[in-house]
């Protein structure tokens, strides 16, 4: 019984856990309810994963009203996938949280905090767990208000202006969706993703349709920070506690990502079914991360903007991915949408702890830090090889899959493009490594010591999974071919 | 505060504010017959209170609703909500299947649709409070 249970509970645990952290204004107590919502979250969206790939999608019908008609959850390979994702790096970045919050945020406002993290979390497994385009835009405004009051949380001030920015854009891009849904609605009469899915092929050739199709890849192309949408997201990376950034960079655009894919492909069927070339015009977007995105992290002087500008460029890959139209374009999206959450993980919390100890991660203060904290800037190191894609890290099976999908369409210049592209960011990474490494430590910094236990462990469990899942892709690749084919075959 | 002056506001304000929330509480316990429901029952909730603190002062209207109670309606409303709709799920139907709450199915969707519908309007109510508070009491801070 509680098995058919699962869709609802996904979601309703961090709801539930996320009211009762705003009642209880203590952060030890609310910090160990975050903690355990995380990890129920965790053990339920694995339930989940395990279910779907023996027995196929899951359908929930919310107070029991069927599908058509009410709102349906619906789990399939994909968004089994994306929970996985989200809740672990949730859990493992909670369990990272309270060394570096007691750093960054006031502590009176620590319980805040955790309530508005649940909040995004229940936000962003609901994105990922409902078969709604209504119910989806709900999750995404539950997501991004609390993600803009976590951003606003932390003692920096610029926050609040980068805050307030994401506020602007990220409304515009909800806005942008809803449009799109209110659209498609009036010309099917309906909100469910398969009954959509359904329906609209008949009035595709219309232009109201063409207009939603083009609304809602702009809206979530903001949410997204596809390039020339990705104004807001440096500084909200840059001034927000680092943990949020960490959070952030690991979740908010992926789950993004898959709401795109999802709405792309299986409410409208592809980009071929409307006519509209948004594969093209993804493809051209794409490029223009990678290597715009990736010029400008190499001037950056503090090391969480060059992280924010890496994950722009990172994610002109994953929309790379997309513009193939091909099962393995899409089985590449997929596996580095996974791959990059845990190289940015890595990262971030690395910065994190640099922070803690450092009170800065300004590059040019890191001299000698990698003597001084060998731990952390290990760690750091193994995310950034895995950001070039070094063989024997996940990077390098993101772009061994690109790379394939590329040279399968037969597009020999986009195969190269990936290839150039990389050599950035072995520019950057290279940056924080040389001062980290080869320059000399100063006067001040012999007092630094490593950072603690829980917060370096969580660190390397994540570096440790770029080279685990970098050594054994087997399973990645697996969930992901499984979840491409449900994109692709699940048009109907 | 120049308010202070203004017995006619003043009277007129103390005289309403019954009628506002007892409006409210009506248009909450009637949704399900008539317009409105938790949502508008909640903003005119709210409203008394906004009018309240235009007359008499923000540091009045925060005696009344001081911020912890405050957010605790506000969290407590959604605790109220999701609370039905789990307790759906304990009673062997989905989430937020109210004909399951009681033996009799209509009497439980009645009783669901009351519940839900006052956990909405507490969170909005206590959201429009608090939201008005904050605006109007930034000048103060500074």
């Amino acid at each position: 019984m509680i098995n058919s249970q699962l869709p609802i509970l996904q979601v309703m645990v961090p709801l539930l856990a996320a009211s009762l952290c705003a009642i209880l204004p203590f952060r030890r107590l609310t910090w160990l309810i975050a903690l355990a919502a995380s990890l129920a979250a965790l053990a339920i969206s694995l339930n989940l994963l395990v279910l779907v790939l023996n027995d196929g999608p899951i359908s929930y019908a919310l107070g029991d009203w069927a599908a058509p008609w009410g709102i349906e959850y619906r789990v399939d390979a994909l968004s089994a996938f994306v929970l996985v994702l989200v809740s672990a790096l949730g859990s493992i970045i909670m369990v990272f949280a309270p060394t570096s919050l007691a750093r960054e945020i006031d502590a009176d406002r620590v319980f805040l905090f955790h309530a508005m993290y649940l909040l995004n979390l229940a936000g962003l497994l609901g994105m990922a767990v409902t078969g709604d385009v209504f119910n989806l835009f709900v999750f995404l405004e539950i997501s991004s208000l609390s993600s803009y009051v976590m951003i606003g949380l932390g003692r920096d001030r610029r926050a609040l202006t980068a805050a307030f920015q994401y506020l602007i854009m990220g409304t515009v891009g909800a806005t942008f969706y809803v449009i799109g849904v209110g659209m498609m609605y009036m010309m099917t009469g309906t909100l469910n993703m398969a009954d959509l899915g359904t329906r609209l092929p008949e009035v595709a050739a219309t232009r109201t349709v063409i207009a939603a199709m083009a609304f809602i890849v702009v809206g979530l192309g903001l949410k997204l920070a596809i390039v020339p949408l990705h104004f807001w997201l440096p500084n909200a990376y840059a001034y927000a506690p680092t943990v949020v950034s960490a959070f952030l960079a690991a979740t908010a655009t992926k789950v993004a990502l898959y709401a795109l894919l999802r709405i792309v492909f299986t409410v409208f069927g592809g980009p071929a079914m409307i006519g509209l070339p948004v594969d093209q015009i993804l493809l051209v977007l794409a490029i223009v991360a990678m290597f715009g995105a990736s010029a400008v992290a190499i001037y950056q002087t503090d090391a969480k903007r060059l992280l924010a500008y890496s994950s722009l460029a990172q994610i002109g890959y994953m929309v790379l991915g997309i513009s193939f139209l091909s099962a393995t374009g899409l089985t590449a999206t997929i596996i580095h949408l996974f791959n990059h959450a845990l190289m940015k993980g890595a990262l971030f919390l690395a910065l994190g702890c640099i922070y803690l100890r450092l009170g800065s991660v300004q590059i040019e203060k890191m001299a000698g830090l990698g003597r001084r904290m060998p731990w952390t800037m290990g760690a750091f190191v193994v995310g950034g090889l895995s950001l070039i894609g070094i063989p024997l890290t996940v990077g390098f099976i993101s772009k061994w899959y690109l790379i394939q999908a590329a040279l399968e369409r037969g597009w020999w210049l986009v195969a190269a493009l990936i290839l150039l592209s990389s050599l950035l960011a072995v520019i950057y990474v290279w940056r924080v490594v040389e001062v980290a490494y080869f320059q000399a430590p100063s006067d001040d910094m012999l007092q630094l010591r490593e950072a603690p236990a829980v917060m370096v462990v969580p660190v390397w469990v994540l570096a440790g999974a770029n080279v685990y899942f970098g050594v054994n892709p087997q399973q990645t690749i697996r969930a992901a071919q499984s979840a491409a084919a449900a994109l692709l075959g699940g048009g109907g | 505060m120049a308010m202070n002056q203004h017995a006619v506001l003043r009277v007129v304000t103390k005289l309403l504010m019954p009628c506002i929330l007892l409006f409210a509480l009506y248009v909450q316990f009637h949704g399900e017959f008539g317009p409105g429901g938790g949502f508008q029952a909640g903003v005119i909730f709210g409203v008394g209170f906004v009018l309240y603190a235009l007359i008499f002062g923000v540091g009045a209207a925060r005696r009344v609703a001081p911020p912890g109670v405050l957010r605790g309606v506000l969290a407590g409303g959604v605790l109220l909500f999701t609370g039905v709709g789990i307790a759906g799920v304990l009673r062997g139907g989905s989430f937020l299947n109210y004909s399951v709450l009681s033996k009799d199915p209509l009497l439980g969707q009645e009783m669901g649709i009351l519940l839900i519908e006052f956990g909405v309007g507490t969170t909005v109510a206590a959201a429009v409070i608090t939201l008005f508070l904050i605006f109007a009491g930034q000048e103060q801070k500074e």
